[in-house]
């Protein structure tokens, strides 16, 4: 079985509202695509995205698995600090990545700071 | 940006007036099967000798917010009342076949299904009411998932106190040290809700959290 991972640059969402954008991203989890968005959620958009998942679970649609890397924030160079933090400014909510998928095909997505591990599901196992 | 500055404002006000009351309403949160449930129990138990949920092995049990109007606990000499709200575990997953996994017949998992979606919304609604809240991990569990990141990133936004507690370290996969990692800015209470270990420190948290 093929995944297929649909990418959403941040400008795709920048000037939708927040409704439209849990909307979007939903819309295509439930096409059972893994959605790799650039940037991040607003933290009430998280659960906005919950809420809104929780609503659609039916016995075809399990949920979905959520995971938002951001870059690390280890740099005890000053420099290298003010430098990150003035890009976080500038860019905002256009750093890091989420990754959101179908339950029903991913299983879980682990973080590491280093790397991200995305587990899916034992399909042949599902259809015994 | 201003509306954010003044919202927050309101909220501190709110917040100081609620605690000169000292009659708060404390919010458990946290993933399903973490033990808010055997938390809120050992809270009722101990200090009014009842219990306050069923608690069960099968994630989901609680379903439905459960409120115990004024707790008064006691530390060195203080006194603190609340109103305690236990809440269903928040999830962003929920298939009724894993309720079938564990014995349950299929009319009956899908109707803890659903339930148990309402039960997510229902918690995530009832943020906004919290003057503080104590969230309880299961410390044999990872604690980078997005939920639980989700969860005190919200609270964080809307300047609500979090005490974070490590449950069940009465289990040799407990591991408390990874949650302090995971949000070194707050201060973690390692407990065992099932056993009683370590709950006057949870207490005294209590009173630092809302006091």
């Amino acid at each position: 079985m093929a995944l297929t991972l649909h990418f959403i640059p941040y400008a795709e969402i920048e000037d939708l509202g927040s409704a439209r954008r849990v909307k979007k991203i939903i819309d295509l989890v439930k096409e059972n695509k893994i959605v790799l968005l650039e940037g991040k959620l607003k933290k009430q958009e998280e659960t906005d995205l919950i809420e809104i998942t929780m609503e659609e679970i039916s016995d075809k649609f399990k949920g979905i698995e959520l995971a938002v890397i951001s870059p690390e924030k280890k740099d005890k160079d000053f420099f290298k600090k003010l430098k990150h933090n003035f890009f976080g400014l500038l860019l905002g909510d256009r750093v890091g990545f989420t990754i959101i998928g179908p339950a029903a095909i991913v299983k879980e997505i682990k973080k590491d700071p280093d790397k991200i591990e995305l587990f899916t599901q034992d399909i042949k196992k599902k259809k015994k | 940006m201003v509306v954010d500055i003044i919202k927050k404002f309101i909220n501190s006000v709110l917040r100081s007036l609620f605690k000169k009351k000292k009659h708060v309403r404390l919010g458990l949160y946290g993933p399903p099967n973490g033990g808010k449930t055997t938390l809120a129990n050992r809270i009722c138990q101990d200090w009014l000798g009842e219990e306050m949920g069923k608690v069960s092995s099968i994630a989901h049990e609680t379903r439905e917010i459960q409120i115990k109007e004024q707790v008064n606990i006691k530390s060195k000499g203080r006194e603190l009342s609340f109103n305690l709200v236990d809440t269903p575990g928040i999830a962003t997953r929920i298939d009724y076949e894993d309720f079938m996994k564990v014995g349950l017949k299929e009319k009956e998992a899908k109707k803890r299904a659903k339930e148990a979606t309402k039960g997510v919304i229902d918690a995530i609604k009832w943020l906004d009411d919290m003057d503080a809240v104590v969230i309880v991990l299961d410390a044999t569990k990872d604690p980078y998932s997005q939920v639980n990141i989700t969860i005190i990133g919200n609270l964080a936004a809307r300047n609500i106190p979090v005490l974070l507690v490590g449950n069940k370290v009465d289990l040799k996969k407990a591991d408390l040290k990874r949650i302090e990692a995971a949000f070194p800015q707050y201060n973690v209470i390692g407990i065992s809700a099932k056993y009683g270990n370590n709950v006057d420190k949870f207490y005294e948290g209590l009173f630092a959290l809302v006091g």
